[in-house]
């Protein structure tokens, strides 16, 4: 961990144009997923006539707000084939984009705490192993080993009697990241439009032919949505609803210290996640507030009771300060799976539903949502994930996987 | 955290309440009748205002009773808190609502 380095900044990164008058497509949101959209399309479909409009600055919103835990421990199939995809692209992607993100496979452990944590973990192991994601089950001692830091003590309010461990899973740099999806981007044409906040979208019948900006008005054939907490509200200036209630989740950091914490570790039983950044902050988050919001910051007893976790499970951080608290805007579905796929506006996609969950699966999101919106049709991977299955019934019920509960 | 008014008990820290999602959707009056997409609007569709939005709250460790509060999702205040079963009261959104093409009382009528 100490032996990385931040990677330095290239010279050039992306232009600033201004809004053409029509695009082929045209991406709503900057973030993480708009890039790696945009990206694969240009890529893998040849659509390089595209923009993507981002309200504020590019990757300003939950991409600069996550974690940045990258892993695919997900219990059903469905979930597991995505995050997975996610993650055997994030291991080639610094390459391919050249760009250093920083991405550090450290392992991720879940913490179990009560006897039915141990239950649904080994089941999840079995799980993972059946679809080709790596996983073992840790016993306290084992746990220890890989974590020194934490107490295996079982006379706490919260003991550790276990955890799943998936040893390919990790950290990257969220910004870095970024960077490198909008600098390839970038060179393969993309305009990349910050400052343009989308007002509305123009429709021929249920057909939508433009989007309505701050930066005028933009004609285009397609329109793929990748706003994340502000999806609902695209979704309804475009007349559909999205079955997406929006919350902050709110995260923090202490102050730099020597490297103590050498890989994830998160507790789904007590809502905290903890990981220490390259440069040495303990990078901790927390759940998410019960109410519905817009404001981008957490409830103060939300951090309290994670934190109370927090010292804990790990004795020593009780003497760290914390540096800064933020929160972001997640949009979370019943099911607390994503929603990826055709929405009842002809030639309008929706991208949105990840809820705590985005960071780590922005590869496979932008992979599969690109093939959405070159085709038309679903990807074999997000097909699980339409707004049809809140109808059908199928759902992907992820609740236990999603380690924060929403 | 947000100070609550308890109808019953006055105000109190959220930490006693329990959030109870949207108010005003009303249990489908013919269910027997309703198509899977009726279903669907009514098991997982809410609005999720940005503005001034009416939800459901139980004061968990207090009188333990339900009421309705009008609060806005960008900055939080509070705007009004009244008993279930009144009608949403009329107060001026303080934040750029968007509201939705289908009745606040639901999807279903």
């Amino acid at each position: 961990m100490t032996t990385e380095h931040l990677p330095e900044h290239p010279d050039f990164l992306w232009r600033n144009p201004d809004p053409k008058s029509s695009y082929d497509a045209v991406i709503v949101g900057g973030g993480g997923h708009g890039l790696a959209t945009a990206y694969y399309l240009a890529k893998n479909h040849g659509m390089t006539n595209i923009a993507i409009l981002e309200k504020g600055w590019l990757a300003g919103g939950n991409m600069a707000r996550n974690t940045t835990i990258i892993r695919s421990n997900y219990l059903w199939d469905e979930s597991a084939a995505i995050y997975e995809t996610a993650l055997k692209l994030w291991e080639i992607l610094p390459e391919e984009l050249d760009y250093d993100f920083l991405f550090s496979q450290r392992g991720v452990m879940n913490l179990a705490h009560t006897l039915g944590d141990v239950r649904e973990s080994i089941r999840r192991v079995g799980a993972n192993k059946l679809n080709g994601v790596d996983a073992e089950w840790l016993d306290p001692q084992q746990v220890k080993e890989l974590c020194p830091i934490l107490n295996i003590n079982d006379n706490i309010r919260y003991p550790v009697m276990g955890a799943t461990y998936q040893p390919r899973a990790g950290i990257a740099k969220h910004d870095h990241v970024a960077w490198a999806f909008a600098r390839k981007c970038d060179e393969l044409g993309v305009d990349i439009i910050q400052n343009c906040e989308v007002t509305g979208f123009l429709k021929e019948g249920n057909r939508v032919v433009g989007v309505k900006t701050t930066r005028g008005t933009i004609h285009t054939e397609k329109v793929g949505l990748c706003a994340a907490g502000h999806s609902s509200v695209l979704a309804e200036m475009a007349g559909f609803r999205l079955p997406i209630q929006s919350h902050p989740l709110q995260a923090l950091v202490s102050e730099l210290h020597e490297p103590v914490h050498p890989t994830v570790v998160m507790s789904n039983h007590v809502h905290v996640y903890v990981s220490q950044a390259h440069k040495g902050e303990l990078v901790m988050g927390a759940g998410v507030d019960s109410y519905n919001g817009y404001g981008q910051r957490g409830s103060f007893h939300v951090i309290e009771h994670q934190m109370a976790a927090a010292v804990e499970l790990f004795p020593i951080f009780a003497r760290a300060h914390v540096l800064r608290t933020w929160g972001g805007i997640v949009d979370t579905t019943l099911d607390a799976s994503p929603i990826v796929g055709t929405t009842p506006v002809e030639n309008m996609f929706v991208n949105c539903g990840w809820g705590t969950g985005g960071f780590k699966g922005t590869p496979a999101a932008g992979l599969t949502f690109a093939h959405t919106i070159a085709t038309g049709e679903p990807h074999t991977l997000n097909k699980p994930f339409s707004l049809e299955r809140f109808e059908t019934g199928a759902l992907i019920d992820e609740h236990g996987a999603a380690a924060v509960a929403h | 955290m947000l100070l609550i008014s308890c109808p019953n008990c006055g105000p109190r820290d959220e930490t006693e309440f329990h959030y109870g999602g949207q108010a005003h959707v009303a249990y489908p009056e013919n269910p027997a009748e309703l198509t899977d997409r009726e279903w669907a609007e009514y098991l997982f569709y809410r609005d999720n205002t940005k503005g001034a939005f009416a939800e459901r709250w139980l004061h968990s460790t207090g009188c333990r009773q339900w009421f309705n509060m009008l609060r806005d999702t960008v900055t939080y205040d509070i705007q009004a808190i009244y008993p279930m079963g009144q009608l949403r009261p009329a107060t001026a959104p303080t934040a750029p609502s968007v509201t939705s093409p289908v009745s606040p009382e639901g999807a279903v009528k």
